[in-house]
């Protein structure tokens, strides 16, 4: 159950960050997900990208909204605060503690129901801004919750468990983070860590908005033949363009590629990406591309996967609002009150 | 000659402008208004306007008033009838032996107009047209012309309206200040026009005086909003809707002045426009939970649309203050008319039992204290505080005591957990009443590398913020919530109570817009030979000084302007008071309530329990 900690000994010769945390540091309660689940899978990821990362673990605030994925919050980063809101409407919430304190980490966990359906408004104005997070919906195209409905972003022609056709046409949340002007995309898959972990350490030092679709398949009601976003489906049809490693600015880059093969990006805090290039055709910093691509392949059944975008000289919500660089929410009282002698101006011209 | 006698009074009356929206109007109705300030003589202007942009009909209302009766007091003394649509209408609203100011360049059959009244006629559009070739100069200076002919009806200082177009003009026009002589010149214009063809002055009068003292003239959203500025807000999130735009907007332009770091030019404060005012609740509830002081300007609608996220700051209990400028509902229902039609949403917003703390300012000075009093109040009970302002003291400018500050004044940041206390080793349980007033301690987040972090949800949890769906911890907790409700009216604004000169068996409670109006309906009240105690109910929860008034009395009129007598029923509710002892007095056409019309009722009301018993039995 939620509330049941995990015990906190350790095999003493974990390996230990920069920081002198263990990868144990960074978990969080037990999961009650459904055993096999996807999710817990992307839980791992972030815990594993945190130890990585070297975060200060209560640094992050991890957010989200309702449904299967918006619990996983409570699973990892057990030293973090963690705020499980409403239904889609974790952007909002993240939005406001994000102009609060821009000093921390936003990690905004969502799904397709909270995010497509009733949070399609929510994603989309929050992308628009810019805010400093890292966003990511876990995708299993049905509600795990409520026993196996399909999500908007079940593909059209997909069939559910009890054996439904989905008439409806899907909505591609990557394809919508690119027009929306999210400053990093990213589609991943829960069964493959190799490129997940790096993808999510790349957004979290990334300073702007950031979106990854993790695509995750749902083991109690879309798991099935027929489903699109089933483990074997998944793998059948997975398209990664590239492959990425992450070096944050203290390690050299040791690892040697053949030339041609891998670009190099650097990000606004020093950090370089490096990208193993799988689609040789694929341009990272083009938004256009990006979308001409994703639907080439979606017409052949395929799901586009790996860093699918990436903008040079980001800029976050902030920087758009001119704050002073201080956390708002430790501004005193002698900083953000005018007092007296400003007010008798005021009153003197209002006569 | 009219009728009826021309009514013939000095500083005592009502002067109202009807126009066309869009016409530029608006500005010199205004200066109107600000001249006869200029005088030392009080007034009181409201603004009754359409929810469009032009061509449909608004007022322009000035109660000039030396005696500071402030609210609205009903029926118009002279009528600048300038919109041809409400002509008829117009006519009909003024006064036995009032006053009619029209266009006469196109004369109209007498049939038109009434007897009882006199009939002042200026040919406006032809002195425009000959004066001007620009149509839009036509129109802008028809509306100076005609104040220009109301200096000289009404005896006015027309160097006070020069001066004051003076100032308005300063600067404008790429600071050639161009403006401001043909301005004056259409002010002469249609004063000489006046001195030279009509019988000035007519019997209402203006005479300098010192009546207004060091008051302030003010619009109640923009009052609130430097309440904001001044209560440390530096979050602001909110969807724009009439009639609480222009109080995120005058935020906006107050931060600009006051709260941009002069060196660096950054700003001390983050505003956003939202998607909807969900997201505007949303990121004020992100941004409390996160230890900034935030806010959102709503109004009915917004209220409707919140009520999930409501719920969630009630029981996850994050600070939160929802300025609520209330408009007459239900749905759209009248947008840009007055009510306050939300006391019982706002009070029990959301699904489940929830009860908030609301607080009712009567005027923009008390809007600006219980703005920064809100601040204090969120932090203080971790929870949302609605200020409940509407359209007539929002929107209109108002007379007012000066704004003040105590410089020695400290936020009340409320109960948080510090690093070092919690290093020290203090205990934390995010919902442990440690203190008994059923206010627990919170950690901002980020405070503390191993202890202090919780999960905040809204779902049910324990005293460590410990998800459970047992019944127990959540009967405490729900009880514990109804202990910091207690808590709140020790903090709120007490209710204002002045009684009567002598002893009575009548009472009446009132709250926010409510009171200018029943400050004049007590004197006429008297007049008719009764007497009242009144209480000005200042928020909720009610102090038990609500209670004991109404046990005080026989019976307690409850004054509001809504149709359901909303208040009355929070304190039959929540006092536990037999509603035969409150009787409703209820204002709701969407106009500001008036003296008359609350004198009137309470008057009929008292003179039908003075009929005598047919047999007195010994």
């Amino acid at each position: 159950m939620t509330y049941l900690a995990k015990p906190k000994f350790h095999h003493p010769d974990l390996p230990k960050n920069s920081l002198g945390f263990t990868h144990r540091d960074y978990e969080g309660t037990v999961s009650t997900l459904c055993a096999g689940c996807g999710h817990d899978s992307i839980t791992a990821s972030i815990i594993q990208a945190c130890f990585e990362l070297a975060i200060d673990p209560h640094r992050v605030a991890k957010i989200s909204g309702i449904g299967c994925s918006s619990k996983t919050p409570t699973y990892m980063l057990g030293n973090s605060h963690g705020f499980n809101s409403v239904h889609g409407r974790m952007p909002s919430v993240l939005t406001g503690a994000n102009l609060a304190n821009r000093d921390l980490i936003y990690l905004g966990v969502s799904g397709d129901g909270d995010s497509a359906s009733i949070g399609f408004g929510q994603f989309a104005h929050c992308l628009r801004r810019g805010v400093n997070m890292v966003y990511i919906v876990e995708n299993n195209g049905v509600y795990g919750l409520t026993k196996g409905q399909f999500s908007a972003t079940a593909d059209r022609g997909s069939k559910s468990k009890r054996g439904f056709i989905n008439t409806d046409n899907s909505i591609d949340l990557v394809a919508m983070a690119l027009q929306l002007g999210a400053t990093f995309v990213a589609r991943s898959f829960s069964g493959d860590k190799a490129q997940l972990v790096p993808i999510i350490t790349a957004a979290i030092a990334h300073k702007g908005a950031a979106f990854i679709d993790v695509i995750s398949p749902c083991v109690a009601f879309n798991n099935h033949a027929g489903s699109t976003k089933s483990f074997d489906f998944v793998r059948e049809h997975n398209e990664a363009v590239n492959r990425l490693d992450y070096m944050s600015s203290r390690m050299p880059i040791e690892v040697k590629y053949e030339p041609g093969t891998v670009e190099v990006v650097e990000q606004h805090d020093g950090s370089k990406l490096t990208l193993r290039k799988l689609a040789a055709d694929y341009e990272l910093h083009d938004r256009r591309a990006a979308l001409g691509f994703l639907q080439h392949h979606a017409a052949k059944g395929q799901i586009v996967t790996g860093l699918l975008y990436v903008e040079h000289e980001s800029e976050d919500l902030h920087a758009h609002l001119h704050t002073i660089e201080r956390p708002l929410n430790a501004l005193s009282e002698k900083e953000l009150c005018p007092g007296q002698a400003a007010l008798d101006k005021i009153n003197a011209s209002l006569r | 000659m009219p009728t009826a006698t021309p009514i013939s009074r000095v500083n005592d009356f009502v002067v109202r402008f009807a126009n066309v929206n869009g016409s530029g109007s608006a500005s010199a109705n205004e200066m109107f208004a600000r001249a006869i300030l200029r005088m030392g003589v009080p007034v009181s202007p409201r603004n009754i306007f359409p929810s469009n942009i032009q061509g449909l009909p608004t007022w322009y209302e000035v109660r000039v008033s030396e005696q500071s009766h402030l609210g609205a007091r009903g029926g118009t003394d002279l009528m600048v009838a300038m919109n041809p649509q409400t002509f008829d209408k117009d006519i009909a609203g003024i006064e036995p032996g009032g006053y009619l100011l029209y266009d006469s360049t196109k004369p109209l059959p007498a049939s038109k107009f009434r007897a009882d009244i006199t009939v002042i006629g200026v040919p406006l559009t032809a002195i425009c047209n000959r004066e001007y070739s620009d149509p839009r100069q036509r129109q802008l200076f028809k509306n100076i012309i005609y104040v220009g002919v109301l200096t000289a009806l009404l005896d006015m200082d027309v160097k006070l309206v020069e001066q004051l177009i003076g100032e308005q003009y300063k600067g404008k026009d790429k600071g050639k200040d161009k403006l401001i002589e043909p301005n004056i010149k259409a002010l002469q214009i249609g004063r000489d026009y006046a001195t030279l063809n009509l019988d000035c002055p007519i019997g209402l009068r203006l005479k300098k005086t010192d009546k207004v003292g060091n008051r302030i003239f003010i619009e109640g959203n923009s009052a609130a909003a430097l309440g904001a500025v001044y209560g440390g807000a530096t979050v602001c999130a909110w969807y724009p809707i009439t009639p609480s735009s222009s109080l995120a907007d005058a935020f906006t332009r107050h931060c600009a002045k006051l709260r941009v770091d002069p060196e660096t030019k950054q700003a001390k404060y983050a505003i956003i426009q939202a998607e909807d005012e969900l997201a505007s609740i949303g990121m004020v509830i992100g941004a409390g939970w996160n230890g900034a002081r935030a806010f959102t300007a709503t109004s009915g609608p917004g209220i409707s649309l919140m009520q999930e996220f409501i719920g969630l700051a009630y029981f996850a209990e994050i600070p939160a203050v929802i300025f609520d400028v209330q408009r007459a509902g239900p749905s759209t229902g009248m947008p840009t008319r007055t009510q306050q039609c939300d006391v019982i949403s706002c009070a029990y917003a959301s699904h489940g039992d929830t009860k908030h703390v609301l607080l009712f300012p009567e005027d923009p000075a008390e809007a600006f204290d219980f703005s920064a009093l809100s601040f204090d109040l969120a932090d203080r009970l971790q929870t949302p505080i609605f200020v409940m302002l509407d359209l007539d003291i929002g929107m209109n400018h108002r007379l007012s005591r000066p704004l003040a500050w105590d410089d020695a004044r400290q936020y009340d940041r409320g109960k948080v957990m510090t690093t070092e206390q919690l290093e020290a080793g203090k205990e934390f349980g995010r919902y442990l009443d440690v203190d008994g007033d059923g206010i627990a301690y919170r950690t901002y987040p980020g405070t503390h590398p191993t202890k202090g972090s919780y999960f905040t949800r809204g779902t049910s949890r324990d005293r460590y913020a410990k998800y459970t769906e047992e019944g127990a911890p959540y009967v405490d907790n729900m009880q514990r919530l109804i202990r910091k409700f207690d808590t709140a009216k020790d903090l709120i604004p007490r209710p204002l109570q002045a009684n009567a000169d002598k002893p009575t068996k009548y009472g009446v409670i009132y709250y926010g817009s409510t009171a200018p109006a029943m400050d004049e309906a007590i004197a006429m009240i008297e007049a008719r030979g009764h007497a009242v105690d009144r209480m000005r109910v200042r928020a909720f929860p009610f102090h038990s000084s609500v209670n004991s008034f109404v046990a005080g009395h026989d019976f307690t009129f409850v004054v509001e302007q809504n149709r359901d007598a909303q208040l009355r029923s929070l304190v039959v509710n929540e006092c536990g008071i037999d509603p035969v002892r409150l009787v409703p007095i209820n204002h709701y056409d969407g106009t500001p309530i008036t003296a008359r019309f609350i004198a009137k009722a309470i008057g009929d009301h008292l003179d039908a329990l003075k009929i005598k018993p047919l047999k007195v039995v010994s």
